[in-house]
Parts: structure tokens; C-alpha cells; sequence
């Protein structure tokens, strides 16, 4: 597995050079699907990189790129709706922007149908998700809008507050559905124990009149 | 010499038996921060080994809600860790993991910071940092509060089906009771009581 990597530290400088800037990654299969949850405020952009490299066996290192490999990407609203679902490269950068506010899953699955490519099984992943002000690239700002630097800390800066203000509207809204379940839960508990208490009463007035009329009937009492 | 480094918070699902292991290559000399919380499932609880690139293992804890580990690399290569689940054999886990390497890269990579920070931008970088740190907070307490609110929801239906079960048990049971109670008492033989 990747010990056998470790062991050739050269290999492995190469591999960390050709991977250029530096980046989370995680093993995939070939039929695995990997899902990410990002639960985030309504209007909020969400910018996703990933570059994928595949496990060589003979030469037991993962290649730099994967040509003719496939990753398909699906984003699903809070509701369940698909936002997004389209096939990309071996490297690629998908967007998508929240309209609802909640639990947004992103799904990642390779579209490899050549058994051949996966002989070795497994697929590197290097992925990166930016999310709200962390998805702004204020050098493109800059240069675009053409700022100083002070301007564009204060950019930077309004952003930020921007996206604290949109998760505090959001903590809000999230508060009242809490407010709302423990509410629901409260009534329920509430009727249920008189409905038990009143079931409970009847059934014992029912047993005690019909076990009184059964031993009449055997003459009993 | 380290680099600029970056942030990578990720929120995934971890299915019950499953174990997922994530790698970062570092240089040496960068301080680095991994934190967990787990937000929904079973106890809240999920066991985390961090290893680095020669499989010494730097961070290991069994079933834990919450933790955070900073630590400085002590070589180059790649740094793995991993969250498993595999003591949990039918609730399946949600994680929410920030693994923070090195600092931030700076707002103007590509110039040379040939003068000091003037007041006014000293000022910018303090109440950004500021501002970072409750951006932080206020994850920390959206996970908190989603990990109370799935709780409250696990709770709301519990109790409806409980409710409506146990009203049925009720009900059965006193009904069964009369009639195994009657079913002591009648004659097997068909002998009359009446003269």
C-alpha cells in the first residue's frame, strides 16, 4: 500500500513536487462514492477543487494525472433536490450557490467504466472546498476593481461580516425549528400520558365488569 | 523552510464498521491543528489516530465527542489520519474534521513586503484575525447545535412511536388478561350447574 510509496523517497519528492500546492486528499474506490455535508447559510457560494491521481501497480506509485478519467459530481439541496450533476475531468473545479439555507451534500463518484484503469483499486482524490468569503480570490478582486491594499482589506473584512451576519440569520432560523421540535415533543408527551391514564381507566372499569358478569353468569359471586 | 499553508474543514459521513483516513503531505517545521466534532449518531462518538510519515502515531483517542490536537511537523511527508467507526455496528456517524496547516496564505502572495504594515493595515489584520476567530466560534456552536437538535428529533419520534405502541400493548394485554382468566374458570366437561 502506500508503506511500499514511503519506502522510495525520492518517488515520493517528485510526487510532492508535481503536486504543487498542497492539499487534503483521501483514497476512493472504484464504484465508492464519497459524500461531504456542508451545512451553510442561504446566498452562500461554494467553490470545490479536486485533481485526482491514479495508483500505478507496476511501477507502484500514483501518476501524476489521470487522463480519460471521470469524476461525477452531485450537489443536493436541504430538500433533496438536485442543484448540480455534471461529469468532470480528472481535475476539475465545481460551483454551486445555496438558495435555501441547511445541509447541502456534495457526492463524488468516479466514472470509470474500464476495469482496466482501476487494476490497482484505488483512486487518490485531492480535494479542497471553499466556502462563503473563503471562496473570494482577492487578488482577482484587486486587480479587477482595481483597489489598493487598504481597499482591499476592507473588502476582506466587509466579507467577513457579511458571512457572520448570514450564519447568525441562520442560527435563527435553525433555533426556531429546534424551538419547534421541542415544542412538538412536549405536546406529545403531555396528551400521551392522558390519553394512557384515560385508556387505563377504561379498560380496567371494562375487565372488572366483565370478569363481575362472568362470574355471575358461572355463579360464583 | 514552511510554506503557505491552508485550512481544510470537511463534514462527512462515516458508515457504521467504516474507517476513513485522510493525507496531507507537510514540510517540516509547520505547525499544524486538527479538530473533530462529531454531529450526529449514536453517542456522539468516534476514535481518531493521527500518524506521521514514518507510522509513529502522534494523537490517538477512543471515542470522543470533540477534540483538538496541534502539533509541529517534525519531518516532511505525508501525515495521515483517520476516524473509525468500527466499533459501532448500526449507527452510522456524520464528522466534521478542520485541519489547519501552517498559516493562511497572506492577501498579496505575489509582492515582496519591502515596508512595514502602516497603521491602518496593522489595524485591518488585527480585526481580521478577530473576525476569524468568530467565524470559528460560530461553527463550533452550529455544530453543537445540530448535534442538539438531532438529539431532540431522535427524541420527538421516540416518543410518538412509544406512545402509540405502548397504547396498543395496554390494550392487548388487559383484553388477553380477561380472557385467559375466563379460560381458568370454564369447564372443559359439559356438566350443567343448573339443576
Amino acid at each position: 500500500g502506500w508503506r511500499r510509496a514511503m519506502g522510495r523517497p525520492a518517488l515520493l519528492l517528485l510526487a510532492l513536487c508535481a503536486a504543487g500546492a498542497r492539499g487534503l486528499y483521501f483514497h476512493i474506490g472504484e464504484t465508492e462514492k464519497r459524500c461531504f455535508i456542508e451545512e451553510i447559510p442561504d446566498e452562500t457560494m461554494v467553490i470545490g477543487n479536486y485533481r485526482t491521481q491514479m495508483w500505478d501497480k507496476q511501477k507502484e506509485v500514483f501518476l501524476p494525472s489521470t487522463p480519460g478519467l471521470g469524476m461525477h459530481v452531485e450537489v443536493k439541496d436541504p430538500e433533496g433536490k438536485v442543484v448540480l450533476s455534471r461529469q468532470y475531468g480528472s481535475e476539475g473545479r465545481f460551483t454551486f450557490t445555496s438558495h435555501t439555507p441547511g445541509d447541502h451534500q456534495i457526492c463524488l463518484h468516479s466514472n470509470s467504466t474500464r476495469m482496466a484503469l482501476f487494476a490497482g483499486g484505488r483512486l487518490r482524490v485531492h480535494l479542497d472546498i471553499q466556502v462563503g468569503e473563503h471562496a473570494n480570490n482577492y487578488p482577482e478582486i484587486a486587480a479587477r476593481d482595481k483597489l489598493t491594499e487598504l481597499q482591499l482589506r476592507a473588502r476582506q473584512l466587509l466579507d467577513q461580516v457579511e458571512q457572520i451576519q448570514k450564519e447568525q440569520d441562520y442560527q435563527r432560523y435553525r433555533e426556531e425549528r429546534f424551538r419547534l421540535t421541542s415544542e412538538s415533543t412536549n405536546q406529545r408527551v403531555l396528551w400521551w400520558s392522558i390519553a394512557q391514564t384515560v385508556i387505563l381507566i377504561l379498560t380496567g372499569i371494562w375487565q372488572m365488569r366483565h370478569l363481575k358478569s362472568f362470574f355471575e353468569a358461572k355463579k360464583l359471586v | 523552510v514552511p510554506g503557505p499553508g491552508g485550512a481544510s474543514e470537511i463534514t462527512f459521513e462515516l458508515p457504521d464498521n467504516a474507517k476513513q483516513c485522510f493525507y496531507e503531505d507537510i514540510t517540516q517545521g509547520t505547525k499544524c491543528t486538527l479538530e473533530f466534532q462529531v454531529i450526529t449518531g449514536g453517542h456522539y462518538d468516534v476514535d481518531c489516530r493521527l500518524e506521521d510519515p514514518d507510522g509513529n502515531v502522534l494523537y490517538k483517542e477512543m471515542k470522543k465527542q470533540y477534540d483538538s490536537f496541534t502539533f509541529t511537523a517534525s519531518k516532511n511527508g505525508t501525515y495521515k489520519f483517520c476516524f473509525s467507526n468500527e466499533f459501532s455496528t448500526f449507527t452510522h456517524k456524520t464528522v466534521y474534521f478542520d485541519f489547519q496547516v501552517g498559516e493562511d496564505p497572506p492577501l498579496f502572495p505575489s509582492e515582496n513586503r519591502v515596508s512595514a504594515l502602516t497603521q491602518m493595515e496593522s489595524a485591518c489584520v488585527s480585526i481580521h484575525e478577530a473576525l476569524k476567530s468568530v467565524i470559528d466560534y460560530q461553527t463550533h456552536f452550529r455544530l453543537r447545535e445540530a448535534q442538539g437538535r438531532s438529539r431532540a428529533e431522535d427524541l420527538n419520534t421516540r416518543v410518538a412511536y412509544w406512545s402509540v405502541g405502548e397504547a396498543l400493548i395496554l390494550l392487548v394485554v388487559s383484553i388477553g388478561q380477561v380472557f385467559l382468566l375466563k379460560s381458568f374458570f370454564s369447564d372443559k366437561r359439559t356438566t350443567t350447574t343448573r339443576v
